[in-house]
Protein backbone atom coordinates (compact mmCIF):
# COMPACT_ATOMS: atom_id res chain seq x y z
CA UNK A 1 0.00 0.00 0.00
CA UNK A 2 1.73 3.15 -1.40
CA UNK A 3 0.40 6.36 0.44
CA UNK A 4 1.46 8.60 -3.29
CA UNK A 5 -2.70 8.65 -3.65
CA UNK A 6 -3.13 10.83 -0.32
CA UNK A 7 -0.28 13.28 -0.99
CA UNK A 8 -1.54 14.10 -4.45
CA UNK A 9 -4.42 14.58 -2.94
CA UNK A 10 -2.62 17.51 -0.83
CA UNK A 11 -1.53 19.31 -4.60
CA UNK A 12 -3.27 21.84 -5.79
CA UNK A 13 -2.95 21.72 -9.32
CA UNK A 14 -3.36 17.87 -8.89
CA UNK A 15 -6.68 17.97 -7.22
CA UNK A 16 -7.81 21.13 -9.62
CA UNK A 17 -7.40 18.93 -12.79
CA UNK A 18 -9.01 15.55 -10.90
CA UNK A 19 -11.83 18.32 -9.72
CA UNK A 20 -12.36 19.51 -13.10
CA UNK A 21 -12.22 15.63 -14.43
CA UNK A 22 -15.09 14.54 -12.04
CA UNK A 23 -17.53 17.25 -11.83
CA UNK A 24 -19.60 16.28 -14.97
CA UNK A 25 -19.49 12.46 -13.39
CA UNK A 26 -21.22 14.00 -10.50
CA UNK A 27 -23.45 16.55 -12.07
CA UNK A 28 -25.43 14.93 -14.81
CA UNK A 29 -26.13 11.70 -12.76
CA UNK A 30 -27.58 14.55 -10.11
CA UNK A 31 -29.78 16.08 -12.49
CA UNK A 32 -30.92 12.74 -13.44
CA UNK A 33 -31.78 11.56 -10.42
CA UNK A 34 -33.64 14.99 -9.22
CA UNK A 35 -35.80 14.91 -12.41
CA UNK A 36 -36.56 11.33 -12.00
CA UNK A 37 -37.40 11.55 -8.09
CA UNK A 38 -38.76 15.02 -8.46
CA UNK A 39 -41.63 12.91 -11.22
CA UNK A 40 -41.70 9.90 -8.41
CA UNK A 41 -42.28 11.83 -5.78
CA UNK A 42 -45.00 14.17 -7.43
CA UNK A 43 -46.53 12.29 -9.79
CA UNK A 44 -45.86 8.15 -9.27
CA UNK A 45 -46.00 7.96 -5.23
CA UNK A 46 -49.28 7.54 -4.01
CA UNK A 47 -51.35 9.74 -1.35
CA UNK A 48 -49.98 9.49 2.29
CA UNK A 49 -53.43 7.64 3.98
CA UNK A 50 -52.50 10.03 6.63
CA UNK A 51 -51.84 13.50 4.96
CA UNK A 52 -52.35 12.97 2.17
CA UNK A 53 -50.72 15.04 -0.82
CA UNK A 54 -48.52 16.83 1.75
CA UNK A 55 -46.50 14.38 2.77
CA UNK A 56 -44.91 15.16 -0.88
CA UNK A 57 -42.93 18.04 0.39
CA UNK A 58 -41.02 14.86 2.57
CA UNK A 59 -39.09 15.04 -1.11
CA UNK A 60 -37.09 18.09 -1.03
CA UNK A 61 -37.35 18.74 2.68
CA UNK A 62 -35.70 15.63 3.79
CA UNK A 63 -32.95 15.78 1.33
CA UNK A 64 -32.03 19.12 1.90
CA UNK A 65 -32.14 18.29 5.67
CA UNK A 66 -29.66 15.37 5.20
CA UNK A 67 -27.68 17.45 2.94
CA UNK A 68 -27.53 20.24 5.83
CA UNK A 69 -25.95 17.67 8.16
CA UNK A 70 -23.97 15.00 5.72
CA UNK A 71 -22.13 19.10 4.52
CA UNK A 72 -20.92 20.52 7.64
CA UNK A 73 -20.10 16.81 8.64
CA UNK A 74 -17.61 16.84 5.34
CA UNK A 75 -16.59 20.57 6.27
CA UNK A 76 -15.90 19.62 9.88
CA UNK A 77 -13.58 16.65 8.38
CA UNK A 78 -11.69 19.07 5.72
CA UNK A 79 -11.01 21.34 8.39
CA UNK A 80 -9.59 18.93 11.03
CA UNK A 81 -7.41 17.70 8.66
CA UNK A 82 -6.46 21.07 7.17
CA UNK A 83 -5.53 21.82 11.09
CA UNK A 84 -3.76 18.56 11.86
CA UNK A 85 -2.11 18.11 8.57
CA UNK A 86 -1.37 21.41 7.54
CA UNK A 87 -2.76 20.41 4.12
CA UNK A 88 -4.29 23.91 2.41
CA UNK A 89 -6.65 22.06 -0.30
CA UNK A 90 -8.08 20.52 2.74
CA UNK A 91 -9.13 24.09 4.27
CA UNK A 92 -10.50 24.81 0.46
CA UNK A 93 -12.83 22.31 0.67
CA UNK A 94 -13.75 22.95 3.85
CA UNK A 95 -14.23 26.87 2.72
CA UNK A 96 -16.17 25.41 -0.41
CA UNK A 97 -18.60 23.17 1.72
CA UNK A 98 -19.95 26.36 3.86
CA UNK A 99 -22.33 28.39 1.32
CA UNK A 100 -23.34 25.11 0.30
CA UNK A 101 -24.56 24.02 3.13
CA UNK A 102 -26.07 27.22 4.81
CA UNK A 103 -28.59 27.21 1.22
CA UNK A 104 -29.48 23.28 2.21
CA UNK A 105 -29.94 24.58 5.77
CA UNK A 106 -32.11 27.40 5.04
CA UNK A 107 -34.22 25.00 2.51
CA UNK A 108 -35.00 22.66 4.75
CA UNK A 109 -36.28 25.01 7.53
CA UNK A 110 -38.44 26.86 5.46
CA UNK A 111 -39.80 23.75 3.94
CA UNK A 112 -40.19 22.12 7.10
CA UNK A 113 -41.91 25.00 8.11
CA UNK A 114 -44.32 25.05 5.44
CA UNK A 115 -44.47 20.57 6.41
CA UNK A 116 -45.51 22.04 10.10
CA UNK A 117 -48.09 24.52 9.48
CA UNK A 118 -50.76 21.74 7.84
CA UNK A 119 -49.67 19.12 10.05
CA UNK A 120 -48.69 20.33 13.36
CA UNK A 121 -50.91 23.59 13.20
CA UNK A 122 -47.95 26.25 13.66
CA UNK A 123 -44.59 26.95 11.26
CA UNK A 124 -42.20 27.23 13.85
CA UNK A 125 -41.88 25.33 17.57
CA UNK A 126 -38.85 25.97 19.74
CA UNK A 127 -38.79 21.90 19.34
CA UNK A 128 -35.85 20.70 20.02
CA UNK A 129 -35.00 19.23 16.34
CA UNK A 130 -36.14 22.65 14.75
CA UNK A 131 -34.01 24.05 17.20
CA UNK A 132 -30.76 22.33 16.36
CA UNK A 133 -31.21 22.73 12.69
CA UNK A 134 -31.86 26.74 13.45
CA UNK A 135 -28.53 26.31 15.32
CA UNK A 136 -26.87 24.22 12.35
CA UNK A 137 -27.62 27.32 10.19
CA UNK A 138 -25.93 30.11 12.56
CA UNK A 139 -22.85 27.86 12.99
CA UNK A 140 -22.96 27.93 8.65
CA UNK A 141 -23.11 31.44 8.84
CA UNK A 142 -20.98 32.31 11.83
CA UNK A 143 -18.17 30.27 9.42
CA UNK A 144 -18.69 32.30 6.20
CA UNK A 145 -18.60 35.25 8.76
CA UNK A 146 -15.25 34.39 10.92
CA UNK A 147 -13.61 33.63 7.04
CA UNK A 148 -14.89 36.71 5.71
CA UNK A 149 -13.76 39.25 8.55
CA UNK A 150 -9.97 37.55 8.66
CA UNK A 151 -8.17 38.97 5.58
CA UNK A 152 -4.94 36.78 5.62
CA UNK A 153 -6.37 33.33 4.46
CA UNK A 154 -4.01 30.93 6.54
CA UNK A 155 -5.41 32.52 9.73
CA UNK A 156 -9.02 32.49 8.22
CA UNK A 157 -8.10 29.09 7.77
CA UNK A 158 -7.16 28.16 11.36
CA UNK A 159 -10.52 29.93 13.16
CA UNK A 160 -12.77 29.58 10.85
CA UNK A 161 -11.85 25.64 10.77
CA UNK A 162 -11.22 25.32 15.08
CA UNK A 163 -15.02 26.77 14.82
CA UNK A 164 -16.53 23.88 12.27
CA UNK A 165 -14.86 21.08 14.00
CA UNK A 166 -15.91 22.28 17.54
CA UNK A 167 -19.28 23.08 15.69
CA UNK A 168 -19.69 19.28 14.85
CA UNK A 169 -21.07 18.43 18.06
CA UNK A 170 -24.12 19.83 16.77
CA UNK A 171 -24.82 17.33 14.39
CA UNK A 172 -25.77 13.78 16.69
CA UNK A 173 -27.62 15.91 18.32
CA UNK A 174 -30.18 17.26 15.38
CA UNK A 175 -29.87 13.63 14.14
CA UNK A 176 -31.30 12.17 17.73
CA UNK A 177 -32.77 14.58 19.07
CA UNK A 178 -36.41 13.04 18.11
CA UNK A 179 -35.09 9.90 19.73
CA UNK A 180 -33.91 11.85 23.01
CA UNK A 181 -36.22 14.16 23.55
CA UNK A 182 -39.79 14.34 22.97
CA UNK A 183 -40.35 16.42 19.72
CA UNK A 184 -43.05 17.29 17.43
CA UNK A 185 -41.26 16.43 14.67
CA UNK A 186 -41.32 12.23 13.36
CA UNK A 187 -38.63 9.86 14.19
CA UNK A 188 -36.58 8.77 10.96
CA UNK A 189 -38.25 6.56 8.52
CA UNK A 190 -35.55 5.85 6.05
CA UNK A 191 -31.83 7.08 8.04
CA UNK A 192 -32.52 4.47 10.63
CA UNK A 193 -31.02 0.82 11.28
CA UNK A 194 -33.60 -1.10 10.99
CA UNK A 195 -35.63 -1.55 7.41
CA UNK A 196 -37.25 2.28 6.22
CA UNK A 197 -41.06 2.28 7.39
CA UNK A 198 -42.10 3.77 3.97
CA UNK A 199 -43.37 1.43 1.21
CA UNK A 200 -41.68 0.79 -2.22
CA UNK A 201 -43.51 3.35 -4.24
CA UNK A 202 -42.83 5.91 -1.88
CA UNK A 203 -39.68 5.08 -0.66
CA UNK A 204 -37.34 4.91 -4.85
CA UNK A 205 -37.99 8.60 -5.25
CA UNK A 206 -36.93 9.55 -1.83
CA UNK A 207 -33.80 7.75 -2.33
CA UNK A 208 -33.09 8.99 -5.60
CA UNK A 209 -33.64 12.84 -4.30
CA UNK A 210 -31.62 11.84 -1.12
CA UNK A 211 -28.54 10.36 -3.88
CA UNK A 212 -29.17 13.01 -6.47
CA UNK A 213 -28.92 15.70 -3.66
CA UNK A 214 -25.65 14.28 -2.41
CA UNK A 215 -23.92 13.87 -6.27
CA UNK A 216 -25.21 16.94 -6.60
CA UNK A 217 -23.09 18.61 -3.65
CA UNK A 218 -20.15 16.85 -4.87
CA UNK A 219 -20.14 18.48 -8.23
CA UNK A 220 -21.02 21.92 -6.73
CA UNK A 221 -18.19 21.53 -4.19
CA UNK A 222 -15.47 20.89 -7.10
CA UNK A 223 -16.72 23.89 -8.90
CA UNK A 224 -16.34 26.24 -5.97
CA UNK A 225 -13.05 23.95 -4.96
CA UNK A 226 -11.59 25.14 -8.09
CA UNK A 227 -12.65 28.66 -7.72
CA UNK A 228 -10.94 28.53 -3.91
CA UNK A 229 -7.90 26.89 -5.40
CA UNK A 230 -7.01 29.19 -8.13
CA UNK A 231 -7.45 31.93 -5.38
CA UNK A 232 -5.12 30.80 -3.38
CA UNK A 233 -2.25 30.10 -5.39
CA UNK A 234 -1.53 33.36 -6.69
CA UNK A 235 0.75 33.08 -9.55
CA UNK A 236 2.21 29.99 -9.54
CA UNK A 237 3.27 28.52 -12.98
CA UNK A 238 0.35 25.93 -13.36
CA UNK A 239 -2.41 28.56 -13.29
CA UNK A 240 -1.32 29.90 -16.44
CA UNK A 241 -1.96 26.71 -18.12
CA UNK A 242 -5.14 26.24 -16.32
CA UNK A 243 -6.73 29.33 -16.57
CA UNK A 244 -5.74 29.62 -20.53
CA UNK A 245 -3.98 32.89 -20.28
CA UNK B 1 -54.08 18.57 -14.29
CA UNK B 2 -56.44 20.83 -11.79
CA UNK B 3 -56.38 17.73 -9.64
CA UNK B 4 -52.58 17.52 -9.51
CA UNK B 5 -51.95 21.01 -9.25
CA UNK B 6 -54.36 21.32 -6.06
CA UNK B 7 -52.69 18.51 -3.99
CA UNK B 8 -55.52 17.35 -2.43
CA UNK B 9 -55.97 21.01 -0.51
CA UNK B 10 -52.14 21.92 0.45
CA UNK B 11 -51.24 23.35 -2.94
CA UNK B 12 -50.34 26.16 -0.63
CA UNK B 13 -47.30 23.90 1.07
CA UNK B 14 -46.08 21.85 -1.50
CA UNK B 15 -45.74 24.08 -4.33
CA UNK B 16 -44.21 26.74 -2.27
CA UNK B 17 -41.83 23.72 -0.80
CA UNK B 18 -40.88 22.82 -4.27
CA UNK B 19 -39.94 26.21 -5.41
CA UNK B 20 -37.87 27.06 -2.71
CA UNK B 21 -35.66 23.90 -3.15
CA UNK B 22 -35.24 24.13 -6.87
CA UNK B 23 -34.61 27.26 -6.50
CA UNK B 24 -31.57 27.15 -4.25
CA UNK B 25 -30.31 24.71 -6.76
CA UNK B 26 -30.35 26.40 -9.53
CA UNK B 27 -28.99 29.25 -7.31
CA UNK B 28 -26.08 26.94 -6.08
CA UNK B 29 -25.27 25.89 -9.59
CA UNK B 30 -25.54 29.36 -10.64
CA UNK B 31 -23.06 30.87 -7.66
CA UNK B 32 -20.51 28.10 -7.80
CA UNK B 33 -20.02 28.82 -11.72
CA UNK B 34 -19.82 32.21 -11.35
CA UNK B 35 -17.27 32.22 -8.39
CA UNK B 36 -15.24 30.29 -10.80
CA UNK B 37 -15.65 32.36 -13.73
CA UNK B 38 -14.89 35.13 -11.14
CA UNK B 39 -11.58 33.19 -9.83
CA UNK B 40 -10.27 32.28 -13.13
CA UNK B 41 -10.75 35.92 -14.46
CA UNK B 42 -8.78 37.44 -11.15
CA UNK B 43 -6.04 34.45 -11.82
CA UNK B 44 -5.76 36.48 -15.29
CA UNK B 45 -5.39 39.28 -14.05
CA UNK B 46 -2.93 38.47 -11.77
CA UNK B 47 -0.98 36.89 -14.12
CA UNK B 48 -0.77 39.72 -16.57
CA UNK B 49 0.41 42.26 -13.69
CA UNK B 50 3.10 39.53 -13.05
CA UNK B 51 4.20 39.45 -16.37
CA UNK B 52 4.08 43.49 -16.67
CA UNK B 53 6.26 43.75 -13.46
CA UNK B 54 8.81 41.08 -14.32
Amino acid sequence: MTWTWFHRLGSPPHVFALARRLTPWLGWPAALLILGGLWGGLVLAPPDYQQGDGFRIIYVHAPSAWLSLMVYTSMAIAAAVGLIWRIKVAHAVAASCAPIGASFTLAALVTGALWGQPMWGTFWQWDPRLTSELILFFLYLGYMGLRAGIEDTQRADRASGVLAVVGVVNVPIIHYSVTWWNSLHQAPSVMRLARPTLPGSMLAPLLMMLLGFTLLFGALVLVRLRAEILARERTSGWIREAVGA
Amino acid sequence: MKEFLDMGGYAAFVWPSYAITLAVIALNVYWARRRLTQARAAARRRIAMHEEGA
